[in-house]
């Protein structure tokens, strides 16, 4: 039951915050000018029309004499309201500055975006984190020993080196240089042919770099402290050997705190690298909020931001909740 | 029993007693330790933190003397020396840093660069040495400091007077014979290139024509001595000497060195010289020669002085961006923690909801707002306002741990105001730890800066400042044919962050005095 009610409250919280948030966020946007911009060949009152139907602009008027289109804002509360009223309809706009995606629902394109981001992610977890565990595991066994100490290093190395200089260093040396992938991903919709998924590597490998260093030093730190407890003594006392202690005994309780890192470091990915995904031209959400941004798109940034600050907050409570049911001690909002 | 006779002690017992025997506490013999020297000696014990430490300092060093030491400013660009490859004097005479590049071409292309020795003595291709494979390859390191060799200028006759006047002082030769405009290259883009000097044959240039030594025959334009010459050449230094050369008639001839413009004059300089020239003669900005340690980018900007003024613009705001974030933090952080309860509540739920709007979103919002007004200010803000929650709940974790202490108790009964217990009794205790999260603040911001720049969003390079990030961009996009451009600023940023790595772990555990002895 604390579990049920702790769940339920921080679930109440998460909404709460995300709410506020993007309340902000909105009418930050909305406090800024409109951005109407009429192409060559476009007609002008289609555009003032299309920005009066979604409820942004009112008293459209086209004054000849001057050529000039005046207008006047709908107050940001009323406008809340439309927004509102369309997202619960299932509208989350529609794309009006970026040329490519111009007159597009924003969802659809949203969706579109979300497979390359979300592939390359969950690639890179898929090898970083038994590898980084694997690593972690070698070098607290082996602690104080050669061994160790070159994981060590590897380790304050990879975390030291900014994910930019990394990519660029897989860009150079695997793109370039030996030229075993293509410098940047292809272009396309074929997500899982053996070209694609080659093009998608190097962006795979600069962002699970990273990450196998961050799970090695995690678990070799937590490792290190278990083995060393008593009842690690009391296993082998037990006539347990190494081998059975570590494998039941110690990794199982170190898994304690590793796990729920995992966890979150797995929703948080789906947010992405903005970098990595920039540098090898990945065709996924960051170039998207990236270019919302450049060119203004405010349904855009409204979806993306919603998104970001959603995986953000998700990412905390469900680290927070994970610890309860891994282990049972641990009882979450109890006093 | 006996003993508990106190009435009747006999007066016999009883002495006096000398103050002089009264033992007091002994003064301490051995040297009392501060806690500062305690954590120093600490952090002196892990050698990685002192070499993370020596890193930083040489680090800092790099940005405040290097902008002060190289000629060139941040807004410096030429057009010619772009892409220049680094160099590094004290490396010339090896074939690593030495501004030249490996390469390998066919014969007219080679020769085009071994002309330009030839002509000038400023060689082009290194040492003017190459070999030949069994393919009529030519392998030979092209000096990129005069691979641009010849160009035509267009002077004003004040220019041209104030050239020669340059050259017959320091004698260096700057003009060349220039050529008739009717033996130039036919072709569209070789037609302002001055560096076909020499006879060629073939519709497109094709072959060359060689001399009996196996030299390039130069078609210099020039006219018989005695003729009238409009070029208004009075300089002594004359390729062909004073008196002038004998031509296939017999009679002596003089090459011409400018071509007679509507505004003036233009001649065919070689740019190496002519650069030296303009820098120190006509515009006196401290540059002798072109000389880029460690290259130049693809507008023509000294690395070297980008990425020292970068690193000091870097250290400069992360500087300042921490000491206001960790002010801000721990007035709030110590009311909230002190005071607790409901007003610790409210304060706890703003930081929470400020602290869970994604930085790239807070960015954003304020760049779309301050589009007009200065970049940095848009930065400092946006870290201002994503970086104090940290060290907020710092202060009041320490809050927390030291309010309800026998000592505080202590003091609040002795009628210590609450900004005294505050400041005087628990802030301290906070100190150390506050430091060492702004040591650790300082390369992630100067980390996320050079994200920012990099990803376009945020723009700081105007006029005379730069960023580490901004480098990086600029050199993605040459990354296959000028690496070097990237690795600079990379290799910069690597080693700061190894270096702030290093160094906050140690200091994290010298501030930790429960770590005492521990690794004896």
């Amino acid at each position: 039951m604390y579990m049920f009610k702790y769940v339920l409250k921080r679930l109440g919280l998460l909404i709460m915050t995300f709410c506020i948030i993007m309340l902000m966020c909105f009418t930050l946007i909305k406090l800024l000018p409109i951005v109407v911009t009429v192409q060559i060949g476009q007609d002008a009152n289609i555009i003032y029309r299309q920005l009066e139907a979604r409820g942004y602009i009112t008293n459209v008027v086209y004054d000849s004499a001057t050529q000039l289109w005046s207008y006047d804002t709908v107050p940001i509360l009323k406008q809340l309201g439309f927004y509102l009223q369309r997202i619960f309809q299932g509208d989350f706009g529609i794309g009006v500055s970026m040329a490519e995606y111009r007159n597009q629902p924003v969802w659809d394109i949203f969706m579109e975006k979300m497979p390359p981001t979300v592939l390359i992610n969950v690639y890179s977890t898929l090898i970083g984190v038994p590898i980084g565990l694997g690593l972690g595991i070698f070098a607290a066994l082996k602690k104080n020993k050669w061994q160790d100490q070159v994981i060590s290093v590897f380790i304050i190395l990879l975390i030291s080196v900014p994910s930019i200089v990394l990519g660029l260093i897989v860009q150079y040396v695997f793109c370039f240089k030996l030229q075993w992938f293509p410098l940047t991903m292809n272009s396309g919709f074929d997500y899982f042919t053996w070209p694609m998924f080659r093009s998608m590597l190097p962006a795979v490998f600069s962002l699970c770099l990273s990450s196998i260093a961050g799970y090695a030093r995690f678990t070799r730190a937590e490792l290190t402290e278990v083995l060393t407890s008593e009842f690690m003594l009391l296993a082998r006392t037990k006539g347990l050997t190494r081998g059975q202690a570590t494998l039941r005994h110690a990794l199982r309780n170190a898994m304690v705190p590793i796990f729920p890192m995992i966890l979150s470091e797995f929703v948080l990915v789906l947010s992405g690298s903005l970098v990595i995904e920039r540098m090898f031209s990945i065709p996924g959400v960051g170039r998207l909020y990236l270019d919302s941004i450049t060119y203004q798109d405010y349904d855009f940034f409204m979806l993306l931001s919603g998104f970001y600050t959603l995986v953000g907050l998700a990412a905390g409570i469900i680290t927070d909740i994970s610890y309860g049911f891994i282990d049972p001690r641990i009882r979450m909002g109890a006093r | 029993m006996e003993n508990q006779a106190y009435t009747s002690i006999p007066k016999e017992k009883f002495a006096f007693a000398d103050k002089r025997d009264i033992s007091h506490d002994k003064k301490l013999e051995t040297k009392p330790r501060s806690y500062m020297r305690d954590a120093f000696s600490r952090f002196c014990k892990n050698k990685g933190s002192v070499v993370g430490a020596v890193i930083i300092i040489i680090l800092v060093l790099f940005a405040i003397i290097v902008p002060f030491l190289t000629p060139y400013a941040v807004a410096y660009n030429d057009t010619y020396y772009v892409t220049t490859l680094p160099k590094n004097k004290l490396f010339a005479e090896t074939s690593f840093w030495d501004g030249c590049e490996a390469r390998v071409d066919g014969q007219l292309t080679f020769m085009y660069y071994y002309a330009m020795g030839q002509e000038t003595g400023h060689y082009a291709v290194k040492n003017q040495e190459y070999t030949v494979d069994e393919e009529g390859m030519y392998h030979y390191r092209l000096d990129s400091y005069q691979k641009t060799g010849m160009i035509y200028r267009n002077l004003t006759n004040e220019q041209y007077a104030q050239l020669m006047q340059y050259q017959d002082e320091t004698g260096r030769q700057v003009i060349y014979p220039t050529i008739r405009v009717s033996d130039r290259p036919s072709a569209i883009q070789d037609q302002s290139n001055a560096n076909y000097y020499y006879e060629t044959t073939g519709t497109s240039r094709t072959e060359i024509v060689y001399d009996e030594n196996g030299n390039v025959i130069p078609v210099y334009w020039s006219y018989k001595a005695g003729t009238a010459t409009n070029d208004g050449y009075t300089s002594r230094m004359r390729i062909e000497g004073e008196d002038g050369f004998i031509g296939e008639d017999g009679e002596t001839y003089y090459y011409t060195y400018a071509r007679r413009t509507s505004s003036g004059v233009e001649v065919r300089v070689n740019y190496y010289e002519y650069y030296i020239y303009y820098h120190s003669y006509v515009l006196q900005d401290g540059i002798t020669e072109p000389y880029f340690i460690f290259g130049t980018t693809g507008s023509g900007q000294d690395i070297l002085t980008c990425l020292s003024s970068g690193a000091r613009f870097s250290f400069i705001f992360a500087i300042v961006v921490a000491a206001v974030n960790l002010i801000f933090g721990a007035i709030y952080g110590s009311i909230e923690g002190y005071y607790g309860g409901k007003v610790d509540l409210v304060m706890e739920r703003i930081s929470d909801i400020l602290a869970s709007v994604p930085s790239m979103i807070v960015i954003t919002l304020l760049k779309l707002h301050m589009g007009g007004s200065s970049q940095i200010l848009v930065l400092f803000i946006a870290f201002f306002i994503t970086g104090w929650i940290s060290m907020a709940s710092t202060t009041r974790m320490q809050f927390y741990r030291y309010k309800n202490q026998e000592y505080v108790l202590a003091a609040r009964t002795l009628g210590a105001k609450n900004r005294r217990i505050i400041w005087k009794h628990i802030f301290p205790n906070a100190l150390g730890t506050l430091v060492t999260s702004c040591a650790l603040v300082i390369p992630s911001m100067i980390f996320s800066e050079t994200s920012l720049s990099y990803l376009g969003i945020i723009n700081l390079s105007t006029g005379n400042i730069t960023s580490v990030g901004t480098l990086i961009n600029a050199g993605q996009s040459y990354l296959a044919t000028a690496p070097y451009m990237s690795l600079f600023p990379s290799l910069f940023l690597v080693l700061l962050m190894l270096s702030f790595n290093l160094f906050g772990n140690g200091l994290r555990d010298a501030f930790n005095p429960s770590l005492r002895g521990s690794e004896d």
